[in-house]
């Protein structure tokens, strides 16, 4: 039995909004494979929750007719890695959630709540930022959206105003099209494990496959909360593909990182580590782009 | 105290439940079912012990609210024994291997064995590794496990 006070749960979005306005002090409960957890171990206690797990409406990974990638927040870890527009088009996202947790965990985690938890260390976020996803969100005054770097205001804060829920993720065709990448997860474990450091690289090489046309890098961990590494970017944005312009990418990364010390690594290991997965996920990034690297 | 009444199948069952909102699908299956195969070992979701299949796919009943359990068909280890009352041949796998030693883990790894038959699909020993992640065994080392997995989930495809 779970400590807390009441559960609605919601049968539509409208639903779920209206629910949340009658119940301001309420939570949203998605998969609920951390606020259960944390209910548990007692830090949360006596919530009211508004549960929206079973808004199949919410559910599903597709192609718009713009090409834009509209993937649902309810669907779970497992199914994005399942699905066949993913594997085509976003196979990062794939491989960053098949890292995650372990293959229960994967069926229960939702990707929407795996953002929505403001966390920095979400195996999806850095994934989605480095690919400019952006975010539809839904509220009693409409529909807005955002880019995923302006929703995270601080560890375990997002922008999700009164009676707001998530309800979609969406990738244009211009930030998924050309561009190949790579997320490197460092954990102490190989599964069931928080990331101690994690960074999700992608390139789009000129036609010729010897000019890095354009790099994104984003990590997490390294803050608290996911963050893009523009220096890192300008160092190697319009450089040729080289092993030269991978090692002054990865030394650019240093002025991006601001990691803290905890009882999981120092600081300064971190700062290693960043900058070594980071140069690790350009290279591959580079070859599964299909250059070569001098 | 706030209840629902919710409608699923268990083990090929139709069954109508009164639950607590505040009950995990673990408390319901074991306290309201009496399917004790479902162990509660953790219960946040690490150790895997009270994994059970919801329309297929595996899941952690410790972290899984009973009300979301609604028109879900859930199967336990109490659902796999035949007709004629003999084991599963996964289970029997784990019984031949000896995979088992104080048992507390095993149910729940029977399960996730279940889910990997039912994929049709082969496994590598390394990919087994990587399919029981979510479960905790202290006592074997795991090696038996996936002697059994092996045994179990290949060889039924050879027979095909």
């Amino acid at each position: 039995m779970f400590d807390f006070e009441a559960l609605y749960e919601a049968q539509s979005v409208p639903h779920a909004i209206e629910l949340l306005r009658q119940h301001p002090k309420a939570r949203i409960i998605a998969g609920g494979s951390d606020l259960l957890i944390k209910i548990r171990n007692g830090e949360e206690c006596g919530l009211e929750l508004v549960s929206i797990y079973t808004l199949n409406e919410l559910r599903g990974v597709s192609i718009m007719e713009d090409g834009t990638l509209r993937i649902l927040p309810l669907t779970s870890f497992s199914h994005i890695i399942k699905s066949p527009v993913i594997q085509e088009h976003f196979s990062v996202l794939a491989q960053a959630l098949s890292q995650a947790g372990g293959p229960q965990i994967r069926n229960i985690a939702t990707i929407g709540g795996n953002i929505c938890n403001g966390v920095t260390s979400a195996d999806s976020a850095s994934t989605l930022l480095a690919w400019d996803a952006r975010l539809e969100i839904t509220g009693p005054s409409g529909v807005r959206r955002l880019h995923i770097g302006d929703f995270y205001l601080g560890a375990g804060k997002v922008d999700l105003r009164p009676a707001e829920i998530l309800t979609a993720i969406l990738i244009s065709r211009e930030s998924y099209s050309g561009y190949f990448g790579r997320y490197i997860k460092y954990a102490m474990r190989e599964a069931m494990d928080i990331a101690t450091v994690g960074c999700s690289v992608n390139v789009k090489l000129s036609e010729d496959k010897k000019t890095i046309s354009d790099v994104r890098v984003a990590f997490g961990v390294t803050g608290p909360v996911p963050r893009r590494a523009p220096a890192a970017e300008a160092a190697a944005r319009g450089m040729p593909a080289s092993m030269e312009t991978v090692e002054e990418f990865a030394a650019a990364v240093r002025e991006d990182i601001t990691p803290r010390t905890s009882w999981r690594a120092t600081r300064e290991f971190r700062t290693h580590i960043a900058e070594e997965i980071a140069k690790r996920a350009l290279i591959e990034s580079i070859k599964l782009a299909g250059g070569e690297l001098a | 105290m706030t209840t629902k009444t919710i409608r699923c199948t268990i083990n090929g069952v139709p069954v109508e439940k009164t639950v607590d909102v505040r009950a995990s699908l673990a408390d319901m299956l074991r306290e309201g079912c009496a399917l004790t195969s479902v162990k509660i070992g953790c219960q946040v979701g690490e150790c895997g012990a009270c994994n059970v299949l919801i329309d297929g796919e595996c899941f952690n009943s410790c972290i899984y609210l009973a009300v979301w359990a609604d028109g879900k068909n859930i199967v336990t280890v109490e659902g796999l024994k035949s007709k004629e009352g003999l084991l599963h041949p996964i289970q029997q796998a784990f019984v031949e291997e000896a995979a088992v030693q104080c048992g507390f883990c095993t149910p729940g790894i029977i399960m996730t064995a279940l889910s990997l038959l039912n994929s049709g699909k082969k496994y590598t020993r390394e990919e087994l590794r990587y399919e029981i992640s979510g479960h905790l065994c202290r006592c074997t080392g795991y090696e038996n496990i996936l002697n059994a997995l092996e045994k179990a989930i290949n060889s039924q495809h050879n027979e095909k």
